[in-house]
């Protein structure tokens, strides 16, 4: 069944986008477009997109998910912006590693890591 | 102990593919699969059925998905098969080289191959069984 409720919980420090996975799943079609969809919204209302996704709570996710992220990667840079990705955890950094992306996303451990990373 | 099996014929739509996928893993469950075994089958289950409903019966809701599970408590068997054109494994490119690392699609497969201990096509590519084992591996076989 197509959750009903927000996907993302989107908050905003000085002149970065911090994005929350809601749901512990990034699985179902629907939801991955609505979520590509607010982010491509975010990536577009800045020149220069500054962006942090923050997956605390995500505890599976599918190709087409990854193929959802690569997409929003994709745009950022197209503007010369920046993605940042934090707080993966072990068992969907492995996804991540098994298929390469970990070399393409800039993840960092924590928020605050990741926070810091990005140039002004 | 024989064998537990359970079969499916599900119309191409995700929410019965997630229905099955949710019945097999309570299965594994209740045959005492660890964490990590279950984590890799239901990833593959996933990327076996979207292929199937996507790219093998094109989401044609006059086409079906037919799943059959075997388990026990050592391993666990699933064969999913479309009803679609089928496909050639040697022609999916590898995500992982360069110059598709960028592209948003085509690693169902390699997640497919590297969670589980055995993946394997046939009749044309319209079915794929899958393989794992309950072992205290922890870490997948990345595929070569």
């Amino acid at each position: 069944m197509p959750q009903t409720t927000p996907v993302l919980s989107v908050t905003q420090q000085k002149d970065i986008r911090i994005v929350e996975f809601v749901h512990n799943k990034i699985l179902d079609e629907a939801n991955i477009k609505d979520i590509g969809d607010t982010l491509n919204g975010l990536i577009e209302e800045k020149e220069y997109p500054k962006l942090l996704l923050d997956f605390s709570n995500v505890e599976h996710l599918s190709s087409a998910a990854l193929g959802m992220l690569i997409n929003a990667n994709n745009r950022v840079k197209a503007r010369n912006g920046q993605l940042r990705l934090t707080h993966i955890k072990p068992p969907i950094y492995e996804v991540f590693a098994i298929t390469k992306l970990n070399k393409m996303f800039r993840i960092l451990p924590t928020r605050q890591d990741a926070l810091a990373s990005f140039n002004p | 102990m024989s064998d537990k099996r359970l079969r499916f014929l599900i119309p191409s739509d995700y929410p019965s593919a997630r229905q099955v996928q949710q019945q097999i893993a309570q299965e594994m469950l209740k045959l005492g699969y660890g964490e990590h075994s279950l984590f890799a089958t239901k990833l593959a289950m996933e990327e076996a059925m979207v292929n199937a409903i996507k790219h093998g019966n094109r989401l044609d809701p006059a086409k079906h998905v037919r799943v059959e599970a075997r388990l026990n408590p050592h391993k666990v068997c699933i064969v999913v098969e479309d009803e679609g054109p089928g496909f050639c494994r040697q022609s999916v490119p590898d995500p992982r080289e360069d110059q598709n690392l960028e592209k948003c699609c085509g690693r169902g497969i390699l997640l497919m191959e590297s969670y589980m201990n055995q993946v394997q096509y046939s009749h044309g590519g319209r079915r794929v069984k899958m393989v794992k084992c309950n072992d205290p591996d922890l870490y997948p076989r990345i595929a070569k």
